[in-house]
């Protein structure tokens, strides 16, 4: 080891993500009673300096093949890896600008204010989300989302009441039981092939028996499970619409990411350890999926409901596109991907100062006395609706265009191209709906209470700082799509990514794991 | 044969009993239920490692054969996190106990098993006057 002191920072820059936000909220923790301002600047500026990072990531990263950073210096597959890819990068890309519009916004807005601990709870989230993207092994990947969800336990009571509390219990149970069964997945595909590197076991997958290889891919079904009840995939997508409903919408536009989370999970393991072997079930249940999640939005009585709905229809959308398992569709999802995340979470906090700045009826779908910054908000709405839909001109039209394009080549593309279209149509009447009645048409019987906050247009800034990301990501579609192209042909190109951890494309040394004692 | 036989029904029973619970309406029964899949799921985690009777996970001098560490690493890693999950969910069962009068997930009380026989607008009240005392609360 003859590596320069600025080399090795170099190097650990791909621990960073991890380090900071842990650093960060341990910081808050510290000032989070006597100098809250304090605590809410680590949490901002932790933030902020967490795009940088992950800026100067994404140019690394679109420069060079993956790069593992080994944990105490221990090389695969024996240590914990960290692994540095184009996909990964752009994850957290996408999670830190997400996670810095969330905090603003919850700092504008007080939201910080009804509880001791929300941006310390808010930095450890983020550190698991981080740490998801980069880990290179399959029990790091369960520790670290382990860490996000409980850091999403604390989140989502954030502000406590009873419906809050109650669904709060409901998606600790669900999520516990999820866990059980990434364990019980785990479990199986280490017994069959005696490791846990993601690349030691893509490598040492392909050799095995054919007895054995049914209980791998079975392993691998039970993992795609649980990945599949984190996207919300129908039908393990029931916990959703009451969980990010009840808990505060700003809290919500940060867990948009989180069905990501699983998402990106599919697409990391699948087409590197597992093959094509979730291909039949993965494409009907994404399909029923979009149905379910914008058929969702025209039944809901609440914004946040149809913000949750259309949530779950847009993750449906983009597993759709992985679920077609090849260059194209992988590139239009990992386009897609960030745009549908940015505009739910861009649709959650517009519905958050609905409530804040109308002040009655919660965020009932149901006319009320006019109120100021109406028009503001209406057009934030009406963008975000704009965005969800995926209607022109912003980007999530070219998104749903590059998975059309790309399922083409599937025999089920009449499919897919019927329910894509039909439900966008749906998702139009139903925010079309909701749109009209909240914004446009008033009933001026319910009174305003009288001590409500007068609306501080500074709060909207968090939204337009999302919005303005949008129109950025279908100014640059063009280099935008570049990337994801190189990213797609590098998640499929598993012997590069073997190669690049591993150091050989075969397994170091084949062990007795297999025999039975 | 007869370990392996006793491990793996061991494993099926607990986890039999804890997707029973676990399916049930009442929280303190859901508890109970995803205690019990942790248990199965950390004895499953051993197994994969291989039932070895009498043999050294890490060095020994004069062992013939070696046991294989990393599932008990595994399993320590499991154990400290569905132990801290489930007292979470104790805590929090609680909480909405306290907070909606009623133990069932839903947070729809059953008449037929409702403890507080549908006097629930004053046991709310009686409720809120003791806050402070039961939980030591404290709001920003």
């Amino acid at each position: 080891m003859s590596l320069s002191i600025s080399d090795n920072l170099a190097a650990s820059l791909i621990a960073a993500p991890i380090m900071l936000p842990s650093l960060a909220g341990t910081m808050a923790l510290i000032f989070r009673r006597r100098r809250r301002m304090v605590a809410a600047g680590i949490s901002i500026g932790s933030t902020a300096l967490q795009v940088l990072i992950a800026v100067a990531l994404l140019l690394r990263a679109s420069q060079s093949d993956p790069t593992p950073y080994a944990m105490g210096d221990w090389p695969a597959p024996f240590g914990i890896v960290l692994v540095l890819d184009q996909l990964a990068a752009w994850m957290l890309l996408l999670t830190s600008v997400v996670g810095f519009a969330v905090a603003t916004h919850a700092a504008l807005t007080k939201l910080d204010r009804k509880g001791w601990n929300f941006h310390p709870i808010f930095q450890f989230q983020l550190l698991g989300i981080n740490g998801a993207f980069l880990t290179g092994d399959l029990f790091n990947l369960f520790v670290f989302f382990e860490v996000l969800l409980i850091a999403s336990y604390g989140l989502i009571l954030h502000g406590q009441g009873a419906r809050r509390l109650t669904s709060g219990v409901q998606y600790v149970v669900v999520n516990l039981t999820g866990s059980t069964l990434f364990l019980v997945g785990l479990g199986i595909l280490y017994g069959v092939t005696g490791t846990l590197n993601m690349a030691d076991m893509a490598a040492r997958g392909a050799q095995l028996a054919q007895g054995d290889r049914g209980l791998f891919l079975a392993g691998g079904l039970v993992l795609i499970a649980v990945f599949a009840l984190k996207a919300a995939l129908l039908p393990l997508h029931l916990w959703l619409p009451r969980a990010y409903s009840s808990t505060a919408p700003a809290v919500a536009a940060l867990f948009a990411i989180m069905t990501k989370v699983g998402a990106y999970s599919i697409i990391r393991t699948t087409p590197l350890i597992f093959g094509d072997v979730a291909e039949p079930i993965l494409l009907p249940a994404a399909l029923g999926t979009i149905i379910l999640g914008f058929a969702g939005m025209l039944a809901a009585r609440g914004l946040r409901d149809m913000a949750a709905f259309g949530l779950i229809g847009s993750t449906g959308t983009l597993l759709v596109a992985i679920a077609l398992f090849d260059g194209d569709g992988l590139a239009a999802a990992l386009y897609y991907l960030p745009h549908t995340t940015i505009a739910a979470a861009f649709l959650f906090l517009t519905v958050d100062l609905v409530v804040r700045w109308r002040g009655v009826e919660g965020d009932a779908i149901v006319p009320t006395p006019r109120f100021a910054g109406a028009s503001l908000l209406a057009f934030l709405f009406l963008a975000g609706g704009v965005a969800l839909a995926g209607l022109p001109p912003l980007s999530g039209f070219f998104g749903k265009l590059l998975i059309l394009d790309a399922a083409l080549a599937s025999p089920q593309a009449a499919w897919i191209w019927g329910v894509i279209l039909v439900t966008s149509l749906i998702a139009v009447v139903a925010l079309a709906r909701a749109g009209s009645t909240v914004f446009w048409k008033h009933d001026e019987t319910p009174e305003l209470p009288e001590d409500r906050d007068p609306p501080r247009l500074v709060q909207a800034l968090p939204s337009l700082f999302l919005l303005a990301l949008l129109v950025g990501l279908t100014v640059f579609a063009g280099p935008a799509t570049r990337y994801t192209q190189g990213t797609a042909a590098q998640v499929l190109d598993t012997p590069l990514y073997l190669r690049s951890v591993l150091g050989t494309a075969s397994p170091p040394s084949p062990t007795a794991q297999g025999d039975a004692p | 044969m007869s370990m392996e036989f006793l491990i793996a029904t061991a494993i099926g029973a607990l986890t039999w009993a804890g997707i029973y619970l676990s399916l049930r309406g009442r929280t303190f029964p859901v508890v109970l239920g995803v205690t019990m899949l942790s248990y199965a799921i950390n004895l499953f985690l051993f197994a994969i490692g291989r039932l070895k009777v009498g043999a050294p996970p890490i060095f020994s001098e004069d062992a013939a054969t070696y046991t294989d560490p990393l599932p008990q690493a595994l399993v320590l890693t499991a154990i400290v996190i569905s132990f801290g999950m489930s007292a979470l969910v104790v805590v929090l069962s609680l909480r909405t106990f306290l907070e909606t009068g009623t133990d069932q997930v839903d947070g729809e009380p059953d008449p037929a098993i409702d403890p507080l026989d549908g006097d629930r607008e004053e046991w709310i009240a009686r409720r809120n006057a003791h806050r402070i005392d039961m939980l030591g609360e404290t709001r920003p």
